[in-house]
């Protein structure tokens, strides 16, 4: 083996890791700005722009902007609830979306794939034009209502929970995402499922569920994010504070004097949960994009 | 498990599911028994010392009789006009709202609000640009207003050897520029003037169609509110669009400036910052020898904007007469007082004014409402003004970026009167 021949591999990985810490450090330089800024007061936020102090926690730091936070909003509120809706869209969004695209990649029956078809189809529609009549359907719709110990019954889900679940559990882009991955896998799994007296819902829960982590964690991730940072519709569709997510609260922060520290404190504190999901299932989520060749 | 009992399970556990989001629930309620009560929208979510003034006089009518309850719904500001017309499309409206003064007319004319039918004499003493008048009759009152001014330091002025303009004897055009480039010359500053160019939204027909009036122009022909052809793009108008870009064409202001204006002039990035009285506690706290100067006269006096939140009651309230009755109550001096007070915005009424040192006869930002009473503008009272602001916003910034003034201002024009016309002239 020559010298040169051991020499390239060494330089090429050193360049590889050179464009990688470049590109870390390009997409990491938001969110070091996020923290950073969150920790200084207003005044030199803005002090500090145009030079590398803007990127380093230097000058008056403390934690003032997070006690602010949580002195002007109900943020453990705002974070429950959307822990709850974001938990409850995912769970049941990845049960619903995943039984229907069994239904469509593994089961065969007449007109499925006008069926899959048609699913795909509204995802060129895009939410806006859905949110008005959307409006009307969930205000017309009958609800019930914790009244004591009874249920009421009353007209319409406005200012609830449930309508901020409800609507986005069915999700074309997952039922999707689903299908393909149950469609690669071998149909002789099946066969030998159904020879040993499994139906197909014991097919769906013991055989195809158990080989998708991936895809299961992709639906997840894909779910999730558009439930977090959900705006448009909680704003339509809530009034009551104690029920708004945590992008409406950030609102709070924008005032005729905005508070630009506190800002930052919030939106550093709402990105917690979305960095953490991401880095527990970060392996399953690159696995299934690679596999499937979807980008989400 | 037989095939059945997993039916019946799984149509338990759907139906425990669907009793359990219900359980989750918390819509409005109304109770048969005791006062009847309507809710109040507000859009002062997050802003502690508005919010606490209205808990309080919302509090003290609940206490004054036992009819009626009022029940407060805070908004972030950003959220809250979408979430009214959302309410309003799904017949879900309170029976009291704030509304922000230039839309006034438009949620009148959609059917959002309808007229107070308050006695007139309510509102006697009451700044103009505080009023939501239509037509003669009185839709929305509010508790106080904003001015927009100059602000600058007195050392700075000094060191450039510039007069402080006055109320009274505010700088002309050429005084203006003249200053400009003077405090330009002292080096000190990455530009002399910082007009808030890097704002958008509302910001911009707020803060510069005051200039296209000063100048002569403005965003309509308000003699009937039916077109903005002469008014818009008449020749006042291309002067103003010249002057306007001229100023980042001489280096004089950024053509997008910093988020905030105000941080970067406490910050020392300019000399002379142009905005709303909302900024003038970190100006003075920032700066001993800071000054509050009048906008300039380019040719046609000087204007500022007028018409902040007022309160309104909305079209479907079911009970009128309690909304009637809380908007009567709250109507009160001793309320723009402490409205006053708490956001140190300039009161509505003379009378409250005088209650409060700052904005008395001599106090030290009585300025602001001398600038309201004699220099304010209020924005277009027609329903098509939310058309309007949208159009002027990109003319603006196109004129800012350096398009051809002519054609930008005759597409605005063109613009307005087709939503005017196909709108029926908003007037049914």
């Amino acid at each position: 083996m020559s010298v040169t021949s051991i020499a390239t591999p060494t330089k090429r990985s050193v360049v590889v890791t050179v464009l990688r810490s470049v590109l870390v450090v390009f997409f990491a330089f938001p969110i070091v700005f996020m923290l950073v800024s969150s920790l200084k007061p207003d005044l030199q936020i803005f002090a500090d722009l145009g030079s590398w102090r803007a990127f380093l926690p230097v000058g008056d730091v403390s934690f003032a902007n997070y006690t602010g936070v949580f002195d002007r909003v109900p943020f453990a509120r705002f974070i429950l609830n959307s822990v709850l809706i974001s938990g409850v869209t995912i769970a049941l969004g990845i049960l619903v979306n995943s039984m229907a695209a069994f239904a469509l990649a593994r089961l065969r029956w007449r007109g499925r794939g006008l069926v899959l078809g048609l699913v795909l189809a509204t995802l060129i529609v895009p939410f806006e034009t859905l949110a008005l009549p959307l409006l009307w359907w969930v205000n017309k719709l009958p609800s019930f209502e914790a009244d004591g110990f009874s249920l009421a019954f009353k007209q319409g889900w406005l200012d609830t929970y449930q309508v901020q679940i409800i609507p986005f559990i069915a999700n074309a882009f997952s039922m999707y995402l689903f299908y393909q991955y149950f469609a690669s896998i071998p149909r002789e799994l099946d066969e030998a499922a159904r020879m040993d007296g499994a139906g197909w819902f014991a097919i769906y829960r013991t055989v195809i569920m158990p080989l998708s982590g991936p895809a299961i964690a992709t639906v997840a991730i894909l779910t999730f994010l558009p439930a977090w940072n959900s705006y448009l519709w909680p704003l339509m569709v809530v009034q009551s504070e104690e029920l708004r997510p945590v992008m409406i609260g950030l609102q709070y922060f924008f005032q005729l004097n905005t508070s630009w520290g506190q800002v930052m404190a919030y939106s550093s504190l709402i990105t917690i949960p979305v960095v953490a999901l991401f880095l527990a299932f970060q392996r399953s989520f690159i696995n299934s994009i690679a596999s499937s060749g979807v980008k989400g | 498990m037989s095939r059945r009992n997993r039916r019946i399970v799984a149509a338990s556990l759907t139906a425990l599911a669907v009793a359990g989001t219900a359980a989750c629930s918390t819509g409005s309620s109304a109770s048969s028994d005791g006062p009847a009560t309507i809710d109040l929208w507000t859009h002062a979510g997050g802003n502690e010392a508005e919010l606490g003034v209205i808990n309080t006089i919302v509090e003290d009518f609940n206490a004054s009789q036992d009819q009626y309850t009022v029940n407060v719904q805070d908004f972030p500001q950003d959220a809250y006009n979408d979430a009214v017309v959302a309410a309003a499309s799904s017949d879900n409206l309170p029976c009291i709202v704030d509304v922000d003064g230039p839309n006034v007319a438009n949620w009148a004319w959609a059917g959002y609000i309808q007229p107070l039918g308050l006695p007139d004499e309510t509102f006697e003493g009451q700044l103009a640009g505080t009023l939501g008048k239509i037509d003669g009759e009185v839709y929305a009152y509010g508790y106080f207003d904003v001015a927009l001014a100059m602000f600058s330091r007195q050392s700075v002025l000094d060191e450039a050897g510039v007069r402080v303009p006055t109320v009274a004897e505010p700088w002309t055009k050429d005084e203006f520029m003249d200053a400009l480039a003077k405090i330009d010359g002292l080096g000190q500053f990455e530009h002399p003037l910082d007009l808030g160019t890097g704002g958008g939204g509302e910001w911009i027909p707020y803060a510069y169609s005051p200039f296209l009036q000063s100048f002569g122009g403005d965003l309509i022909d308000r003699s009937d509110f039916q077109s903005a052809e002469g008014a818009i793009n008449g020749p006042e108008a291309l002067e103003w669009a010249a002057w306007f870009r001229g100023l980042v064409e001489s280096g004089h202001m950024a053509q997008t400036s910093g988020e905030d204006a105000t941080a970067d002039f406490v910050n020392g990035k300019s000399g002379l910052l142009y905005t709303g009285n909302w900024a003038d506690t970190t100006v003075k706290e920032a700066f001993d020898d800071a000054v509050v100067l009048p906008p300039p006269d380019l040719g046609a006096g000087p204007k500022i904007g007028a018409g902040s939140w007022q309160w309104a009651m909305a079209e479907g309230c079911e009970d009128v007469e309690a909304a009637r009755a809380y908007l009567d109550f709250a109507h009160d001096t001793k309320y723009f007082v402490e409205y006053g007070n708490a956001v140190g915005l300039i009161p509505a009424t003379l009378d409250a004014a005088a209650e409060i040192p700052a904005y008395a006869e001599g106090g030290e930002n009585r300025i602001y409402l001398e600038m309201a009473d004699q220099f304010a503008v209020v924005r277009p009272e027609t329903p098509a003004y939310p058309f309007i602001s949208s159009v002027f916003q990109k003319a603006t910034k196109d004129i800012l970026a350096g398009g051809d003034a002519k054609s930008i201002l005759d597409r605005a024009a063109a613009d307005i009167d087709r939503d005017i016309q196909q709108n029926g002239g908003y007037t049914s």
